[in-house]
């Protein structure tokens, strides 16, 4: 009896090995991602930066033009194929007392500009970070990332990687609403 | 257009599988020759439909057809043609479509290659494969499929990523899971010997080829992994306890487990269940490997894959192959009589302490692999299992097997010799006296630590210990050279590859050894003119070039000049290499060496006074690890010639 239990071990062990694999993809499911350090920019101001203008019809950044209004800032690139997988949803976000600005991040401005103009321009402010610097101060590490900016400019959200319909809809949008009230 | 044939060739074999996995099955089980004989044209259809659709996939690389999406994300126009094809792996869908590949190929070679096996057990093996099969190419379908479109196509890809075009890592997926794919021909004769009930030396016989050729592809798998690290990581170090290097590392020590014990079931008709077990537990472990690195279950530096929903069905896939197998096991096994008894002084002894130490040290890589994930799971905080943990668990566990890995050859099957085994072993004793004094003698005492005279001692005692079994089995020096070499001609070439393989474990652990204990390391601001110093060679950074032009990147280019007692020994060009899609910078080591040592020369940052930092080591035996590595594969390749002869 006791060399059937013996037996029986290897399977116990597995189960418990799988249980505790379960456990962890469903903590990851639920947003619990223990690789993805949130970004401690979150619920903090968002860096001074002050940039000149990609084209001639849509103005540059600056600080100051975040006072006021829900800002939503989308570095991106036009190299990038997530960037332009996201670009059609990101006029979707435009409304009113919403901003929506963006800085090309590590892209010539000749190749912004000119996937802009094929792609459309949904933007209502660019800025040209020439030398990172802006992308550095926000801790961008790649293109696109996203970030929801308050009326007082403080930092509400950080979403790392393209924009999706579903993160739109159940994180984006209800943060906004709240933010305009 | 060809990426939809591709597509639907994948598509067909996934119902191909289907059959492979389930007519022979019923035909095994009623004894029905027709269903049976399904196995083998089905397996050699599934090597066709796989081949065709891994050749689709391919061919989209290598026009780059940018409006596959797998294509845009990972290659580029200005991409070396080398790295266009192998880029096709250098992604977790073209990388799974590799694997598929490989299972078939597999499979194909066992049906062409079986027809002298009992039909009932080839049958069941070649369902297993059938389903194994299945479920990865469902895996794919549903989760990876690497022939989605992207519409509208733009006009370059995003390139793959500049630390994956390296010769070294370029290889070191496919002969990682040729390894890795060859564990499952074991796995799937277990289960069709578990299904039958009947563990026979026919079972074990089969077992060994397949566990034979896995382990050796691995061993080259991980080497390449290894020396890649080495010579790119710009670290001068070659192995880092990382947990994607333990999941190739816990396959390959159950690995090697499973084709010792499988010895003792071929010879002796016993360690049954235990065979049986082991090829589960290296098959599943083989599996972890596989997806480990790709679940977003695990981190690391070089996964490149993470997506949580395939977690989903990698966890799925895991439990019904292992789940199931275990399940199977706890049902059949108990049942399985072994011939023999055992004498704990035997070779099947020794062989028993091998298994019980390559165990328990695969189990601690897994405990130590997990436990930081078992930790965060819980919510008891972030913590990260290193290095000095698997030197603490691994070291103890290699020294006895390194010990008794001279002994057991000497001992006889059935009742061993102990006393006259140690006798043999004499010289083996004197050498490793020998070694450990000179070595403290040499560079031991002040210059380094003390436990490389013992670990360079235990290296003497294994390689002198090997040939002293090789020189016992020629009655060399025992009688004259024409009967030595007579011996020689009709000993087995099992007899060689074990010699082969053991001995370039001795020259792994001195490699080991010389490069832990004796690296110099030297990082320092220089500018050009300026001289260091490096465990005896003079190095002269002469002149640092910029914007040196490669296929796909550019690069700085620092020149050195080595000299040792003011005499020209090597030239040195380490580079920075900047790519332009995706914008990284990589390591380029130079690197001479003589085979006793590498000097090892980095290039990197520059300062605003004309300097450069530069990084530079002498990395002793460094080239040994390798030889080492390489001799073990080879040892694997030769048994396995012998045993087709």
């Amino acid at each position: 009896m006791t060399r059937r239990l013996l037996f029986l071990l290897p399977i116990v062990v597995f189960s418990a090995l799988v249980g505790f694999c379960a456990l962890r993809l469903i903590l990851v499911a639920h947003g619990h991602t223990p690789d993805l350090i949130p970004s401690v920019l979150v619920n903090h101001p968002a860096p001074a930066f002050d940039l000149p203008p990609l084209l001639a019809d849509t103005p540059g950044l600056r600080t100051d033009d975040l006072k006021g209004k829900v800002t939503i800032l989308n570095f991106f690139a036009s190299t990038c194929v997530p960037c332009r997988a996201e670009h059609p949803l990101l006029a979707g976000l435009k409304g009113d007392g919403v901003t929506l600005a963006g800085i090309p991040y590590k892209n010539r401005s000749t190749d912004a500009a000119s996937w802009l103009e094929n792609a459309g321009d949904p933007y209502d402010a660019i800025g040209v970070d020439a030398d990172s610097r802006t992308a550095i101060d926000f801790g961008v590490y790649g293109v696109p990332e996203t970030y929801v900016i308050d009326r007082r400019g403080t930092i509400r959200f950080k979403q790392t990687g393209p924009l999706t319909p579903e993160l739109i809809r159940q994180r984006l949008e209800p943060l906004i609403k709240e933010l305009k009230k | 257009m060809i990426a939809e044939m591709g597509h639907f060739a994948l598509i067909l074999a996934l119902f191909v599988s289907l059959i492979q996995a389930s007519l022979p099955m019923v035909g095994a089980a009623r004894r029905h020759a027709g269903l049976m004989n399904v196995a083998k044209p089905a397996a050699l259809l599934q090597f066709v439909l796989v081949g065709l659709a891994f050749s689709a996939l391919i061919a989209a690389y290598v026009t780059s057809d940018f409006s596959v999406l797998n294509v845009a994300q990972n290659s580029h126009t200005d991409k070396p043609f080398l790295y266009k094809i192998t880029g096709v792996w250098g992604n977790h869908e073209g990388s799974m479509l590799l694997w598929v590949f490989i299972l078939s190929v597999y499979g194909v070679t066992a049906a062409v290659f079986g027809e002298n096996l009992p039909p009932v057990l080839r049958a069941r093996a070649l369902a297993v494969q059938g389903m194994i099969g299945c479920g990865f190419i469902a895996f794919i379908l549903f989760t990876s499929n690497p022939f989605l479109r992207l519409d509208p196509a733009p006009a370059n890809g995003e390139g793959l990523n500049p630390i994956l075009q390296d010769p070294g890592l370029a290889f070191h997926p496919p002969f990682l899971y040729l390894g890795y794919v060859g564990f499952s021909m074991a796995f799937s004769f277990a289960i069709a010997a578990l299904i039958e009930g009947k563990v026979d030396a026919a079972f074990a016989r089969q077992v060994r080829p397949w566990t034979l050729a896995a382990s050796s592809f691995l061993t080259l798998g991980i080497a390449m992994g290894s020396w890649w690290a080495y010579y790119t990581l710009g670290w001068g170090g070659w192995w880092y306890w990382d947990p994607v290097e333990n999941a190739s590392f816990m396959p390959w020590l159950a690995g090697t487990a499973l084709l010792h014990s499988s010895i003792v079931a071929e010879k002796r008709g016993a360690l049954k269940a235990w065979t049986i077990l082991l090829a589960i537990i290296t098959f599943s472990l083989s599996l972890l490997g596989t997806f480990l690195v790709r679940s977003g279950a695990l981190t690391s530096v070089h996964s490149f894959a993470s997506d949580p929903q395939r977690g989903v069905f990698i966890l799925l896939l895991l439990t019904l192959a292992t789940g199931g197998s275990l399940v199977l096991y706890a049902v059949r096994a108990p049942a399985l009589k072994n011939e023999n008894l055992f004498a704990p002084i035997s070779r099947e002894g020794a062989l028993l302490i091998n298994n019980l130490l390559l165990a328990t040290a695969a189990g601690s890589i897994l405990l130590g692999t997990l436990y930081p994930l078992f930790i965060d799971a819980l919510d008891l905080g972030k913590i990260s299992v290193g290095p000095p943990f698997f030197n603490i668990v691994f070291l103890p566990l290699m020294v006895p097997l390194t010990a008794i890995m001279a002994v057991g050859p000497m001992l006889e099957w059935k009742r061993g010799d102990l006393p006259g085994a140690l006798a043999r072993l004499k010289f083996a004793f004197i050498a490793a006296v020998i070694v450990t004094a000179a070595t403290w003698l040499i560079a031991g005492g002040a210059a380094g630590p003390l436990w490389a005279c013992g670990a360079l001692g235990l290296a003497a005692w294994l390689g002198a210990g090997t040939l002293s079994e090789l020189a016992d089995r020629l009655q060399l020096f025992r009688t004259d050279f024409s009967e030595s070499w007579r011996r020689a001609h009709s000993l087995p070439r099992g007899a060689y590859a074990m010699t082969i393989a053991h001995l370039g474990i001795a020259v792994l652990i001195v490699g080991i050894t010389g490069s832990t204990a004796w690296k110099t390391e030297k990082i320092q601001i220089m500018q050009p003119g300026d001289t260091v110093d490096v465990a005896g060679y003079v190095l002269t950074l002469t002149s640092v070039e910029e914007h040196v032009k490669g296929p796909n990147y550019t690069a700085r280019r620092a020149h050195f000049i080595a000299r040792r007692r003011g005499h020209f020994v090597a030239a040195l060009a380490p580079e920075r290499r900047y790519y332009a899609v995706p914008p990284i910078p990589t390591t380029f080591a130079a690197i001479h060496t003589n085979f006793l040592g590498d000097l090892y020369a980095v290039i990197g940052d520059a300062d605003d006074e004309g300097g450069y930092l530069t990084r530079l080591y002498y990395n002793p035996l460094v080239p040994w690890i390798f030889i080492g590595a390489g001799m073990m594969a080879a040892g694997g390749v030769l048994a396995l010639a012998g045993r087709r002869s």
